[in-house]
């Protein structure tokens, strides 16, 4: 049977999501408290521009979630091209306990030469 | 918990601090306002120890317990990086001997992880400063609303901000400015971005200070750079054996995150180790240039200046002492120096690992109190662990969601050992027969 969209881009997005982010964000989603902030949070499930955004530039900005600071710095991307962090965007989006709309590749596109 | 409050008292209290000038001002009336009575609580978990042993839960609840000291009378000083109604300190005493806190009082208004009692004083810090109140003689803090600010304006830039400290018998105070670096890289834990040579952090942060114990007001401009190349320090005391600084470094993070080519997800997760190093004045650990590899038991050049996980370096750096696996996070050190342990213990070194975040995928570690013996201010047998289960079991550790990490050690007067926990503010007391 041959599978959804979705079901490509979350099965794809996982595998970024193990490659480049478990460390940090850990295998479940709850991160570090105090050094990296979890994902099921509103900067995850809202708006997509800043979240692609955060996965191009990296962040420095010390996120106050639930009153806990978050220290450690993300880097910046790395080598994932758009149809990667559409998917691992739409993996996190959609794991964790966050259920919400996927990314698309011209929506990664779209927001990217906006920040050039 | 209960408090008990008289009016009466309330307006002594605020007549009192009016007229702060006096240090003669009767403490206790200031005290006995905002002391509470404790009920013991149940333990969610049973700690693993070694035959003989005993744990009980001394208090609770406290959020985020750092480290702890003890005065010879019994009291206990907690320092808390988070807070409590606006308080960052908690005092605690076992006022009827059953080796459980029933009584509270708590004040402080910065938040931290150090503190230590030396000389007649408290000591605790915040992220950037370091103060001190007086002592009473009976061990309680003679006005708790006016430390004396010891020293100020040390660096904190978001990365291994605490300013964990201790003292030695000669009047110095050794603080630790971790390093606001990973590794040094240019991008901070960007893949393949190498290191900054040379590190332009060195200066300031990755390593020990050295300050006086008793002079007000000091900035770097007064305090020695005492040790450098250590990226950071949360565990450390004074030994007494030796008379030298001990620490326990946290080790860099993410050798295959940032070099994948290099380094395997198991390496990533065992190296580099956790290192236990004696300090002298000069001393150079060698951070951020070399990371030591405990498999091959070498100083190895970091892959951010041309390391290959296989070129040592470091020539002029010292070696550890004692070396645990990657990533435990040593978050407190305590040369056991009591008579109620057994003779194997007396004088060896007691560690909080606090557990690992950064070995993933593969299982975290740690969540556990280490030992290693000593003899002759030396290391002289294999590391054990010596107190289990603080995660709350196998499964919490492996994923790294541990019910409590240990944080804090400190020994009371009558040689117990006691263990702090920063996820909830468990304190567990823990005696031997």
């Amino acid at each position: 049977m041959k599978k959804s969209p979705y079901r490509l881009s979350m099965d794809s997005g996982k595998k970024v999501y193990t490659l480049h982010c478990v460390s940090c964000h850990q295998p479940d989603g709850i991160g570090i408290p105090n050094v990296n902030p979890p994902l099921n949070c509103k900067q995850v499930t809202g708006d997509k521009n800043k979240l692609i955004e955060m996965i191009i530039k990296g962040s420095s900005a010390h996120a106050e979630i639930n009153g806990i600071v978050y220290n450690n710095v993300m880097p910046p991307n790395s080598g994932l091209n758009d149809q990667e962090i559409a998917d691992v965007l739409t993996y996190i989006r959609n794991s964790f306990g966050n259920k919400t709309s996927a990314v698309k590749v011209s929506e990664v596109k779209s927001a990217s030469s906006n920040l050039k | 918990m209960k408090q008990t409050r008289n009016k009466l008292i309330i307006g002594m209290v605020l007549l009192t601090t009016a007229c702060h000038a006096s240090v003669t001002t009767n403490p206790v009336i200031l005290d006995t306002d905002r002391v509470f009575k404790l009920t013991p609580s149940k333990p969610d978990i049973s700690l693993t120890l070694p035959n003989g042993f005993n744990a009980t839960v001394f208090a609770s609840g406290l959020g985020k317990a750092r480290h702890i000291t003890i005065t010879p009378s019994g009291y206990i000083y907690v320092k808390l990086a988070s807070s409590k109604k606006g308080n960052t300190i908690v005092r605690l005493k076992d006022q009827n001997g059953d080796g459980v806190a029933d009584e509270e009082f708590d004040f402080g208004s910065f938040r931290g992880t150090g503190i230590k009692v030396k000389n007649g004083w408290l000591y605790a810090s915040s992220d950037q400063e370091v103060f001190r109140f007086k002592l009473n003689n009976d061990g309680t803090v003679a006005n708790p609303a006016q430390p004396e600010k010891i020293i100020t304006g040390l660096i904190a830039r978001g990365e291994h901000e605490p300013k964990a400290f201790t003292l030695d018998n000669n009047g110095n105070i050794y603080v630790n400015i971790g390093a606001y670096s990973n590794s040094c890289q240019i991008e901070d834990r960007k893949v393949g971005s190498m290191g900054r040579k040379p590190c332009p952090i060195l200066d300031s942060a990755g390593g020990i200070w050295q300050f006086k114990e008793d002079k007000l007001n000091q900035t770097y401009a007064d305090g020695i750079r005492y040790a450098t190349g250590l990226r950071n320090v949360v565990g450390l005391d004074w030994n007494t054996t030796t008379n030298t600084l001990f620490v326990m470094q946290h080790g860099r993070d993410q050798l295959h995150t940032i070099f994948p080519a290099l380094f395997t997800d198991k390496q990533n997760a065992e190296l580099p180790a956790e290192c236990m190093y004696e300090l002298h004045k000069g001393s150079n650990a060698g951070w951020p240039y070399i990371y030591y590899d405990q498999i091959q038991d070498k100083k190895i050049l970091a892959p951010e200046y041309g390391g290959d996980g296989k070129k040592t370096a470091g020539e002029d750096a010292i070696n550890p002492v004692y070396t645990f696996p990657g990533h435990l996070a040593p978050n407190g050190l305590l040369f056991y120096t009591g008579h109620q342990f057994p003779e194997k213990y007396r004088n060896g070194a007691f560690i909080a690992f606090h557990g690992s975040w950064n070995r993933a995928p593969e299982p975290q570690e740690g969540f556990y109190v280490a030992f290693v013996p000593f003899r002759n201010g030396k290391p002289s047998g294999k590391w054990e662990i010596f107190a289990n289960g603080f995660s709350g079991g196998p499964q919490n550790t492996a994923s790294g969601g541990a019910l409590h990490r240990p944080c804090g050690l400190a020994e009371g007067p009558d040689g117990s050992l006691y263990v702090t926990d920063d996820v909830q503010g468990t304190i567990w007391r823990i005696t031997y027969k």
